[in-house]
């Protein structure tokens, strides 16, 4: 069935595949903004132990969802795998630092004898929240600001600066640093909302559901601003365009608002997923009584739609995703970074098991979270976090 | 092509110690995962609480080391790209599958089911419920299988082919590289010794806990589900690894010779059973060379197990760097002459292909260009001059054979230690068992003692087989055709530097809590009987 796909629709199935798992990815994060509200709403242990267990029960899932990604990033652009992680040294090795210790953090906690101490978890799982959210979305920003590397004749990497990555969060002597950080500044207040989101759909607990409906404010406006200043500089930008004659790679102005508007269906999904987002946000705050559990719902929904029509106006309609600002040419695009065409094709046939992973992930979720979590549970069950 | 000797040595050191830490918690992982579903098992299957008892405390104990497990093991595929980013473009076309495969069909699996496996007690039937333990065993051991298919790949390479225009390896077939003799059998030999460990892991805290004369209904019950078990898995471990040795001979005859310390090859060689290296004074041929201060050797025995007959010739280190007509071993002068050649072979026509874009004015030096990279091309596709130079194609990286000979005493020893203990562990399954049987465990006391010491051991049998897999394989990360030193990134030493001592750190502070709280949890012990 794949075999009789020509090479291109294999590579474009395969970004189809790297933007829903990034979308997906995006959505679970509330995991991460999720443990840096645990302060902000739990102000007795109990209440705090609620939360980490409400979000305990959906850690492992964000985290899969991210080796996941990795490896089929590997599998289907490995010249992304190698250019990426081994040139944005320190921007990956964060983000993986920040995530050992989520691992850890859960299970270590509450157990006797732990060594560190509960708060250092706690501290842990901040951590992980905070750098694991805003470094993600510098890197994915550079998908349009560009990196500054080459590559040679044999397709190996040559970083251009000593800092391997940190000065795209850092270089503020240029101006995409600020859109790269805008970004990573997004996905940290939208982690944060759809958290409160889950938090209010999941949790049975009054004073926790109080003070969720002003977090809910204090981190949807800052989201807001920063998602308006990073969609109104992109839609701005130059892009970097493929010539798909003779593959060269140019500048061209305003190249992803053209994408959006060459691909309307793309522009479609993304404006869904903007009003999702909305709608998520915004019901709960009018009717707080009704709505205040669904709001997760329209949200993460909306997060996957957005994220995924951005990923593809990055990679599709002739673009260059990871783009060198250094020497255009180097520039990775979904042609010259992918896999053969026979490892696309026994990629593709593993993805058909998406689905049914999925699948079973729903029904184990419904049979184990069917009630919301109470104080009363955490007194009785015998795995408590 | 210069090579920084000092990064390429920190970037291995740092991907040995993410590995060694993540290989501490894995095999317990992969083996307590199917204790604990057996012994959940008996409980569906009598209905006795009892069951359910044990059960729920080895469960405590799987869940804070799998924890860890996943903390180590992150790091680990990112590497790949972060520290190995040559080695993720030269191989990503093979070696990449195996990573997404893993994450799609066994991390979600595993994942999944472990929630409802610690959430789900009350809250899903009985049934459901051991389904779930069921999955998380089958789930842990099947990524097991996908990152080890990965490295025996990189052991020996199969089923690709080397594509000049993307200089890389591409994939020619996915059945040759899953079912490669050297994949399967290193899947099974992986994970029955992670088994192994699980089963000694089970006997030596039930052991301590008999010795302390406390739950001796729960401990007992343990060790004769770890026992049964164990031996089964240990039987099947050293199976294959025997097998193994067969599979070293054909495809690292390198690791096989430094293994056993054999520089001389030889008809009817010889086994070390025992021996102690010392080093050759003078070293005349420059290769680090090591005698043997004392040794028990049991006669033929190598060649028989290299080869099946005691007559083979077994080929050491000496034959295989200058080579053994009689016996047909290309030596490595050899070798490194015809490495050189495929990879100016290789140059050669991707600086052609450069010239011909760059040169604007002269049509004809650019139609020359082209079929000069044209007919470079068709090389890589000639099967001949495949097999007598791009075979090779890693060795021409190097200029002296001696940098190509793994650490001999690494090999020699990890590989010992690692056979001896694999004998003690079946030993003890044994002894455990027969006198569990009889009901007279209780007061073998030398027994339980020699238990808990296995616990151990065990752990360094298992770092120890690695030890052997990866160092006894330099200087290759793909077997003849990458070595180590052509496949780190190019990075400052001091950021890989400052990497590794943060997960030097961060590791030994996580392994520290681990085992404070793993110990906190045994001293406890499981419930008193009627608690659930």
């Amino acid at each position: 069935m794949f075999e009789t796909l020509s090479y291109l629709a294999l590579q474009q199935y395969w970004w189809i595949i790297i933007s829903v798992l990034a979308a997906l990815l995006v959505f679970l994060m509330f995991v991460q903004g999720g443990q840096t509200l645990i302060y902000s709403l739990g102000k007795t242990d109990m209440e705090r132990t609620i939360l980490v267990n409400a979000l305990g029960r959906k850690w492992e899932f964000t985290f899969t969802t991210l080796v996941t990604f990795g490896g089929a990033f590997f599998a289907s652009f490995p010249l992304f795998y190698a250019t990426s992680f081994g040139g944005a040294y320190w921007v990956w090795m964060l983000i993986l630092f920040a995530f050992i210790i989520q691992a850890v953090a859960y299970e270590f906690r509450t157990k006797p004898n732990n060594l560190l101490g509960k708060r250092t978890y706690e501290g842990f799982l901040f951590v992980n929240g905070l750098l694991g959210t805003i470094l993600i979305g510098v890197a994915v920003a550079t998908f349009f600001t560009g990196s500054p590397f080459k590559i040679n004749m044999l397709n190996q990497v040559d970083w251009q600066t000593p800092y391997r990555g940190l000065e795209l969060a850092f270089n503020f002597g240029r101006y995409a640093t600020f859109v790269n950080l805008s970004l990573g500044l997004v996905v940290f207040f939208l982690a944060r909302v759809l958290a409160v989101l889950y938090f209010m759909n999941s949790v049975d607990e009054d004073n926790i559901i109080k003070r969720a409906k002003k977090q809910l404010v204090f981190n949807a406006a800052p989201f807001l601003v920063f998602f308006l200043f990073f969609v109104a500089n992109l839609l701005l930008m130059d892009g970097y365009a493929v010539n798909p004659e003779t593959k060269q790679v140019f500048m061209e102005s305003n190249k992803y608002l053209n994408n959006f508007l060459q691909m309307p269906v793309v522009l479609i999904i993304f404006l869904l997923g903007v009003v999702g987002v909305l709608l998520g946000i915004i019901r709960p705050l009018m009717n707080f009584e009704k709505c205040h559990g669904k709001g997760i719902w329209a949200a993460g929904i909306g997060t996957v739609f957005t994220v995924f029509a951005l990923f593809l106006v990055a990679g599709f309609n002739n673009t260059a995703f990871y783009p060198s600002y250094v020497e255009l040419q180097s520039s990775l695009t979904i042609e010259n970074a992918s896999s053969s065409h026979y490892t696309l094709t026994a990629m593709s046939y593993v993805s058909l098991m998406i689905p049914f992973v999925i699948a079973y992930i729903w029904y184990a979720w419904k049979a184990i979270s069917n009630k919301k979590i109470t104080a009363k549970e955490m007194e009785d069950d015998s795995h408590v976090y | 092509m210069e090579i920084d000797y000092a990064l390429v040595d920190w970037s291995r050191l740092q991907f040995a110690v993410t590995a060694m830490y993540h290989w501490i918690f894995v095999p317990l992982t992969l083996g307590l995962a199917f204790i604990i579903a057996i012994m959940e098992s008996i409980y569906v299957k009598t209905g006795n609480p009892e069951w359910k008892r044990i059960t729920k405390f080895w469960m405590i104990l799987f869940g804070i080391n799998f924890a860890i497990g996943v903390a180590t093991g992150i790091i680990l595929e990112f590497q790949f790209g972060t520290n190995w980013s040559n080695y993720s473009w030269f191989v990503g076309d093979i070696f990449g599958a195996p990573l997404a495969i893993e994450g799609i069909m066994a991390f979600f699996l595993e994942s999944t089911f472990i929630a409802v496996m610690f959430f789900g007690w009350n809250k899903v039937s009985k049934k459901f419920h051991l389904l779930s333990t069921w999955l998380v065993a089958f789930g842990a051991s099947l990524s097991a299988l996908w990152i080890l298919v990965a490295n025996a790949w990189m052991q020996s390479p199969v089923g690709m082919r080397f594509n000049p225009a993307t200089a890389r390896n591409e994939m020619e077939d996915f059945w040759e590289v899953l079912f490669s003799p050297v994949a399967v059998n290193k899947f099974l030999h992986t994970i029955t010794s992670g088994y192994v460990l699980a089963a000694i892991f089970v006997i030596g805290i039930s052991a301590w806990y008999l010795l302390k004369k406390r739950h001796i209904l729960f401990a007992k019950r343990s060790m004769v589900v770890a026992a049964v078990f164990g031996l089964v898995m240990s039987l099947m471990n050293i199976h294959t690894g025997d097998e193994s040795a067969r599979q070293i001979a054909r495809v690292q005859p390198m690791k096989l010779a430094a293994m056993e310390g054999l520089y001389d090859g030889q008809t009817n060689a010889p086994l070390v059973a025992i021996g102690f290296l010392e080093k050759v004074n003078p070293d005349t041929d420059n290769i680090n060379e090591r005698q043997f201060a004392f040794s028990i050797e049991i006669p033929n025995m190598l060649s028989y197990m290299a080869f099946l007959e005691s007559g083979a010739f077994v080929p050491g280190i000496r034959d295989l760097i200058r080579g053994n007509e009689q016996h047909g071993i290309m030596s490595y002068f050899e070798k490194m002459e015809r490495g050189k050649i495929a990879i100016k072979t290789l140059y050669d026509y991707k600086n052609a292909l450069k010239d011909a874009k760059e040169i604007e004015a002269n049509e004809m030096v650019k139609m020359s260009l082209l079929a000069k990279a044209d007919s470079l091309e068709a090389l890589f596709a000639d099967k001949e001059w495949l097999d007598n130079y791009f075979a090779y194609f890693g060795y021409g990286y190097f200029d002296d054979p001696a940098d190509m000979i793994p650490n001999v005493p690494v090999a020699f020893y990890s590989f010992h230690v690692m056979v001896i203990l694999a004998g003690y562990f079946l030993l003890i399954f044994i002894l455990v068992l027969i006198n569990v049987m009889k009901g007279k465990i209780v007061k073998r006391k030398w027994l339980l003692w020699l238990s808990i010491l296995a616990i151990p051991l065990v752990y360094i049998a298992q770092q120890a087989g690695w030890l052997l897999a990866e160092m006894g394989r330099q200087p290759w990360v793909i077997q003849d055709l990458m070595p180590t030193i052509a496949a780190a990134t190019r990075i400052d030493k001091s950021s890989v530097q400052i990497t590794f001592w943060m997960f030097v750190a961060t590791f030994t502070i996580l392994l520290i809590a681990e085992l404070k709280i793993m110990l906190t949890q045994i001293k406890k012990g499981p419930k008193e009987e009627g608690g659930l």
